[in-house]
């Protein structure tokens, strides 16, 4: 019911090729995120998907059929937007409502349905204010309210959570999560915050400059990250990646290793002074320099250690959990 | 932004606007390219035939030409200096609190909002009659002789009429360009220590530069082509007969088509030069 | 931030700014009060401002002497046919160039608006002669087109400008939730558009009222909308001043009053939205 798949799909303004060719598919109900710094190409493809802009070549499946050429209206897909793009002067009710009027869903079912979906978002109260009345949270709301209605066989979202502030944000978050888990609709999801993308996707899609650098589970990306784009794009703090004589000990190029990978010690191979020490109560990551290393590196290290700026630290590196590469950047298995 | 369904859909809605407006400048056009080679005269024997460039020398060559050419600048380069000049001065003045603004604002739009006819044919009669008129009254007052102003200065007095109906139009814009500088820059130049005549020069009249532009543009456009005004006061008798009022006459009131015609080939190159003038300020907007 | 103003200072602004209105809505307030003046008073001297016998003996003259009503009513079909005509071609083009952009829109519009540009009496004879030909001089129909056709640069124009300030995610969510281009249209750009489009259909009607070249010279009886009610006032006539005044009141005051109401929404159609 909702699969959809992109077979050799480019898309090209004028001469410029923003999207080269390009394979993927979505399975029906998996969670899938676009992810990439800006400009990546991520948004692009999103809207691609929705028939808002045009392929240059290739093809576009929904669930098998052709979709290349179906505009928007009837693609059976429903769009949330960054801005939300509420109708401004429609009541929250006769926005959620605009789809099926336009679908000609009854006039019983379509009050029907917008019960239910108010509920289920907590918009009961609000469903006679205009948009303008409603906070960023409860306008999100409504602008998947609006999607949810439709039934449709996909859900398309860009970037629906970068105009919320942080609190509110992981609220949001948990909530499209849990519409993931009651719904079991396709999903494809926008951002370009890795976080987002590690704790909703079921699949995450690396995007740079329009090309697919990888695709895999969230803990795949983490565990294995197929180059040094995406090693240093999933985690956070970023992953250490250290060049020279430390890299060719492990005959590599360059090796990456993870900030909560590398522990303080009392006597480990590197050594260094504490630059910055960012407490967290949680955690604290350090920012160790002058170890013989040419990069800065990061640590993750316990909430309650005592280290500031200055201290001298010993560190130790797990080195089976090493990812290496060669000069390309490729991962060396 | 757009796909091609879109894109074309969008070729079909703007077809018949620019159809209208291809044809409503076309066919007359070609009409008029047309009757400017020919001699032709409705009343004495209509079209008699190929003229060459006869009309064209004729009209350039005529006595009329070249005044009506000065008449046209001059009303509308004294309209314009007085409207913007005015204008500026009398914003600034409506930009400072006051009690009753609102109301001043609404006194000082109403003349927009009154037909060329009737202004001209108010003014004309009760205010620059010689006899009658109420500026007569006001120079007896004061024991000075009436002026017979639209035979006397017609000129002058044009421009004056033409002026109290554009300044509401000039002030307006200047105005709400006027309110939207930000208070913070004027604050930080006083903070500087600039007095009141280099804050006007440094920071308003730079700040009002796009404003005026408009205002240029948009009464150039109507007061190249102002005729009501010339009709109802002196019928462009006394030297106010401006380019378009001098072919309006060689059509309609000598009958004369073929000349005409040749006048409003001038007039259209004339329009043009200033249009592509000002349609260069105008691109430089759109970009912004 | 604002300061405190001394009450000196905002005096003395009041006094100048009222002063000055005043002048300049002198010779509309002194039209109106000259409309109910007997023709004596009309022309006494000194003038008479507010101390004369009060009498609408002028307008019933004026209303006897021409059917007033009948050249109101042209005024109104042609003003207000003629923009709402231009508003319908208008907004379908407007949409495309706003929305659709490509690399000659801009050549578009500055093309369109400098068909506004070409003067009106370089094509009077073709005009003339093709209402002739077809049967419609002093005819509405004609006189609604032309007013249209030379209007037309300006509505695009303007509702370009308030049309771009739409956000086209807004048109976009309406196409995901299955609307076609005729539902894109009717149901979300144009209700939100409402504040923007009822400004250009507020100037357009003014600047077809006010018209007075086509108006003018191509009608007569049948057609003759206000300017020309009004122009027949040229002379004798023009000297019975309280006459005259009473004509001119009823010529401008519909239009003075619609003005007044809408001036804020005038202001910013004018400008093209250049100016905020």
């Amino acid at each position: 019911m909702g699969q959809i798949t992109l077979e050799q799909v480019t898309k090209s303004f004028g001469d410029v090729q923003v999207i080269p060719p390009l394979d993927l598919t979505i399975e029906d109900g998996e969670f899938c995120v676009f992810v990439g710094p800006s400009g990546c190409g991520k948004s692009t493809l999103l809207r691609l998907i929705a028939g808002l802009e045009d392929i240059s070549s290739g093809a576009i499946r929904i669930d098998g059929t052709d979709a290349s050429s179906t505009p928007p209206a009837r693609r059976g897909l429903a769009m949330v937007f960054q801005s939300y793009a509420l109708y401004p002067h429609m009541s929250v009710r006769r926005n959620i409502a605009f789809p099926m009027k336009m679908a000609g869903v009854p006039k019983a079912e379509q009050d029907k349905r917008i019960e239910a979906a108010a509920k289920a978002l907590n918009l009961t109260d609000y469903l006679d204010r205009r948009p303008g009345q409603l906070s960023g949270g409860q306008r999100q709301r409504v602008a998947i309210g609006r999607a949810i209605v439709r039934e449709p066989a996909a859900f398309l979202f860009d970037e629906p959570l970068s105009n919320l502030d942080a609190a509110l944000r992981v609220g949001m978050r948990m909530e499209i999560g849990e519409l993931h888990a009651k719904l079991k609709t396709t999903m494809i999801y926008v951002t370009h915050d890795q976080v987002e993308a590690m704790t909703m996707a079921d699949k995450i899609v690396v995007l740079r400059a329009g090309n697919i650098e990888q695709v895999g589970s969230p803990l795949e990306l983490y565990r294995s990250p197929r180059n040094l784009f995406v090693a240093g794009f999933i985690g956070s703090p970023k992953m250490n990646l250290l060049e020279g004589e430390v890299a060719a000990a492990q005959n590599a190029h360059t090796i990456g290793i993870r900030p909560e990978h590398i522990d303080v010690v009392d006597s480990g191979p590197w050594s260094g002074n504490v630059g910055v020490a960012e407490h967290l109560g949680s955690d604290t990551f350090l920012h160790v320099h002058d170890t013989g290393l040419a990069e800065t590196v990061t640590v993750r290290a316990t909430g309650e250690v005592g280290l500031r700026h200055g201290d001298r630290v010993s560190l130790a590196p797990r080195e089976d959990l090493f990812h290496r590469f060669d000069a390309q950047g490729l991962r060396i298995d | 932004m757009a796909t091609q369904h879109s894109r074309s859909a969008a070729r079909l809605m703007m077809a018949p606007a620019v159809i209208l407006l291809l044809g409503w400048m076309l066919v007359p056009l070609t009409m008029t390219l047309w009757f400017s080679f020919r001699r032709y005269l409705p009343l004495r024997g209509g079209d008699l035939g190929w003229a060459g460039f006869d009309n064209f020398t004729r009209f350039v060559t005529s006595s009329a030409f070249w005044p009506s050419v000065q008449t046209t600048l001059v009303i509308v380069g004294g309209v314009l200096v007085i409207t913007i000049v005015l204008g500026v001065l009398l914003a600034l003045l409506l930009d400072q609190p006051m009690w009753g603004q609102g109301i001043v604002r609404i006194l000082v739009i109403a003349p927009f909002f009154v037909m060329p006819t009737v202004s001209a044919l108010v003014w004309k009669n009760m205010f620059m009659d010689p006899t009658n008129g109420l500026l007569a009254h006001l120079w007896r007052l004061f024991g000075a002789d009436p002026i017979a102003w639209l035979s006397e200065v017609p000129t002058t007095s044009i421009v004056m009429i033409v002026s109290w109906q554009w300044l509401p139009f000039a002030t307006l814009i200047l105005l709400t360009a006027v309110q939207s500088l930000d208070r913070e820059q004027l604050e930080a130049a006083e903070m500087d220590g600039a007095s009141p005549l280099s804050r006007f020069t440094y920071i308003i009249l730079p700040h009002l530069g796009r404003a005026i532009t408009i205002v240029l543009l948009i009464q150039t456009i109507f007061l190249l082509s102002i005729f009501a005004e010339i009709f109802v006061t002196t019928g462009g008798a006394f030297g106010t007969r401006t380019l378009t009022y001098l072919i309006f006459q060689r059509v309609l009131e000598s009958q004369n088509v073929g000349l005409g015609s040749a006048g409003g080939v001038y007039a259209i190159i004339l329009a043009n030069i200033v249009a592509i003038f000002l349609m260069r300020i105008v691109g430089k907007n759109l970009d912004r | 931030m604002a300061r405190a103003v001394s009450t000196r200072r905002k005096t003395i602004a009041t006094a100048a700014a009222w002063g000055i209105g005043l002048l300049i809505f002198f010779p509309i307030l002194w039209t109106i009060l000259t409309s109910f003046k007997t023709e004596a008073q009309a022309i006494a001297d000194p003038p008479i401002f507010l101390g004369f016998d009060w009498t609408l003996e002028n307008y019933r003259v004026v209303q006897e002497r021409s059917d007033y009503m009948r050249f109101l009513w042209n005024s109104v079909i042609l003003a207000g046919g003629s923009t709402i005509l231009g508003v319908i071609i208008a907004v379908p083009a407007a949409w495309s160039m706003a929305f659709v952009p490509s690399k000659r829109t801009k050549d578009i519009l500055l093309w369109m608006l400098s068909t506004k540009m070409l003067p009106a009496v370089g094509v009077l004879y073709p005009i003339y002669l093709i209402c002739i030909r077809f049967g419609l001089l002093d005819s509405r129909a004609a006189l609604v087109a032309i007013l249209m056709l030379i209007n037309l640069p300006i509505i695009v124009w303007m509702l370009y400008t308030y049309f771009r300030e739409i956000p086209g995610e807004i048109l976009e969510a309406a196409r995901m939730d299955g609307a076609g281009l005729k539902e894109e249209i009717l149901y979300v750009l144009t209700p939100m558009a409402v504040p923007g489009i009822a400004s250009t259909l507020l100037l357009n009607f003014i600047l077809a009222w006010n018209e007075a070249f086509w108006t003018l010279n191509l009608t007569a009886a049948n057609a003759a909308p206000l300017t020309a009610f009004i122009a027949s006032y040229s002379s004798p006539e023009g000297l019975f001043y309280a006459k005259l005044s009473a004509a001119s009141t009823m010529a401008i005051a519909p239009i003075l009053i619609l003005g007044w109401f809408s001036q804020k929404q005038l202001v910013r159609g004018l400008t093209f939205g250049a100016v905020k």
